[in-house]
């Protein structure tokens, strides 16, 4: 009697084990099949189009024309202003909350905003860079440094969030070390903290600059400009980007401006595929010197 | 307790706010050092300087021909184009932040109002002809032409008709589905206008999208569909879409470049338009552009899919340009 219940409960293990050993493989293949899909469809449409004359010319009328210079050039300028304006900022924000201020009701209410704020949709943030950055500092004035503050505002969470855990992983063992030899909180947050901590915080930061570079929709309100023919010069600008330019292109009337949109989504694509790769190359030389 | 977290806030806050004190001060130094000089001194020979327009999406594929082949000649000059709508143009153009705003309706009084108020006087030319097409799936068979008051029965304010067999007697029994523009669009505007007596009075629960293609895509698949948009997007369709003639009481006229351009396509052919700023014109860029585009307005609209005007409507707005007179809306 106990036996066989014994060996039916083996059965039914060994049942349920495969039941979900292929109910979570075909999940992941479902998730892989849909971005091959995608893949394929935009590099057939998009790779006859893409050559160093598309890369290297304006926008044109006539789909054969056109060119990517404009908006790739506008994507670039907003993403390093985005950088110069998050990094500091968000990195400042992350040793405070965890290495100076005092754990306490204000601090976590300050912690459950910041999560918060990094769930709020980007159009949010394009109204709200429209009123205050555009009408308000800038006195109507489109430009780049608008673009690349609502940008910030919009990855900021994202790296606040990510330093802070990139600053937890840092062994308490080595601070208190640095405590023990009466160093003040300041040193050890730049001899011990930072250098153990710096490696995580990029990644981190990376991964939310190339969710900045996707973003169409607070740029369209800051921007609103689709067809641009110059090369922006200084950070007073006006400029597009290009999940914009994309997006004008979809648009359009003419059939084969959908082709020149997919040879667009390549660029893109392969710009965030660098970005995504240049943090994780960074993770695993972090991890590999920790490991050590 | 409270008094401990303010204590709190005000200790540990005070560094904060000074931080982003001397941000903010580093910042605006940053963007008072490259102040805009879009406005370069006017030569004889080279133009350069910056053209801002915006507005209606069905008039920018004109406006972006017309700017392509101006640059072609007076490559410094930049002329940026945005493609906000209509009514989204106008926001733009009557506190001045555009020279030029594109238009597929005419400016209301309240718009003119508002520039006018703000200093800003402005102009307006016509630039080519569009044909509001109402169009069908190319599987559908059973219609040729709606009357004017077909039209309005299906897109009424409060209309509930979902079935082709509602819409006249003989149609078949199938479900009716609805694409149109959206409520930013001058051509919503003119089609509700034109068809249902008033601007903006219609039904709502239609498929609406600023996005023309998807629009083209959506009645294309489905025989039940209608829909409308510019005629530009019918011509860059006609493989997938039946266009539909429209009888507004004197037989049924299908849109092309003779019926639109002679007006007996009525009531759905309309101007397409620019509105301009007159003291910009004072730039000789802004002038020049002008210029250029009365001169070959016309062939680039043929091209991009709408109909030009025809010559000495232009020449005739072309020697405007030169004695612009600020525009009075006729409701005054």
């Amino acid at each position: 009697m106990l036996t066989t219940k014994k060996t039916n409960s083996k059965k039914t293990r060994q049942i349920k084990e495969t039941f979900f050993l292929y109910l979570f493989l075909s999940s992941v293949v479902i998730g892989i099949l849909a971005l091959a899909v995608l893949l394929i469809d935009v590099l057939i449409d998009g790779l006859p189009y893409l050559n160093w004359d598309f890369l290297t010319k304006y926008a044109s009328r006539k789909p054969l024309n056109s060119g990517i210079l404009a908006p790739l050039a506008g994507t670039v300028w907003v993403v390093l202003l985005t950088a110069i304006f998050t990094v500091p900022v968000g990195i400042a924000t992350a040793i405070y909350l965890e290495e100076f201020a005092k754990k306490g009701r204000f601090i976590r209410l300050i912690e459950l905003n910041i999560s918060n704020l990094a769930g709020v949709p980007s159009v949010i943030y394009g109204l709200l860079g429209l009123a205050v950055f555009v009408q308000f500092l800038f006195d109507g004035s489109r430009n780049l440094i608008s673009g690349a503050l609502t940008l910030t505002l919009l990855i900021l969470p994202i790296v606040i969030i990510a330093s802070q855990e990139a600053i937890k992983a840092v062994p308490s063992s080595f601070k208190d070390a640095g405590y023990a030899m009466g160093a003040t909180r300041w040193q050890v947050v730049k001899k011990v903290v930072l250098p153990q901590a710096i490696p995580g915080m990029m990644s981190g930061i990376i991964l939310a600059l190339s969710r900045a570079i996707g973003e169409a929709a607070p740029i369209l309100m800051i921007s609103s400009l689709v067809w641009v023919t110059f090369v922006p010069t200084t950070p007073n600008s006006k400029f597009t980007v290009l999940p914009l330019q994309i997006y004008t292109w979809v648009s359009q009337p003419q059939e084969d401006f959908r082709s020149i949109a997919a040879a667009g989504i390549i660029v893109l694509l392969v710009i965030l595929l660098i970005m995504n790769s240049i943090a994780v190359k960074i993770r695993n030389k972090y991890q590999q010197r920790s490991e050590q | 307790m409270f008094l401990k977290i303010n204590d709190c806030i005000n200790n540990q806050i005070k560094w904060l706010i000074l931080s982003f004190a001397i941000l903010s001060i580093g910042l605006f130094a940053a963007c008072g050092s490259d102040d805009d000089d879009s406005v370069a001194a006017p030569s004889d020979e080279k133009l350069s300087g910056t053209i801002e327009i915006d507005g209606s999406s069905t008039v920018f594929p004109v406006t972006v021909a017309v700017a392509e082949e101006f640059r072609v000649s007076n490559p410094e000059v930049q002329i940026p184009i945005g493609m906000s709508g209509s009514g989204g143009g106008f926001k733009r153009f009557v506190v001045g932040e555009t020279d030029i705003s594109n238009a597929s309706r005419f400016i209301k009084l309240a718009e003119v109002e508002k520039a006018n108020s703000n200093g800003i006087e402005l102009m307006e030319l016509n630039v080519a002809w569009d044909g509001l097409s109402v169009v069908v799936s190319k599987s559908n068979d059973f219609v040729d032409c709606l009357t004017t008051e077909e039209l309005k029965s299906i897109w009424d304010e409060g209309s509930t008709l979902d079935n082709w067999s509602q819409v006249r007697e003989g149609f078949p029994d199938k479900p009716l589905r609805l694409y149109g523009p959206g409520t930013d669009s001058g051509t919503f505007d003119y089609f509700t206008d034109e068809i249902n007596g008033e601007e903006k009075r219609s039904r709502a629960d239609y498929t609406a999208s600023e996005d023309d293609n998807t629009l083209v895509q959506g009645v294309s698949g489905d025989p039940g569909a209608l829909g409308y948009f510019g005629y530009a997007y019918y011509i860059e369709n006609k493989e997938s879409l039946k266009i539909v003639s429209v009888d507004s009481g004197s037989g049924c006229v299908e849109p092309s470049e003779t019926t639109i351009e002679d007006g007996t396509y009525s009531p759905l052919s309309r101007k397409l338009l620019i509105y301009v700023k007159i003291s910009s014109l004072q730039k000789p860029e802004v002038k020049a552009f002008l210029e250029f585009y009365m001169d070959h307005g016309g062939e680039l609209a043929n091209e991009v899919g709408y109909v030009a005007l025809s010559d000495a409507e232009y020449s005739a707005q072309k020697a405007m340009i030169s004695n612009p007179v600020n525009y009075v809306h006729p409701s005054k």
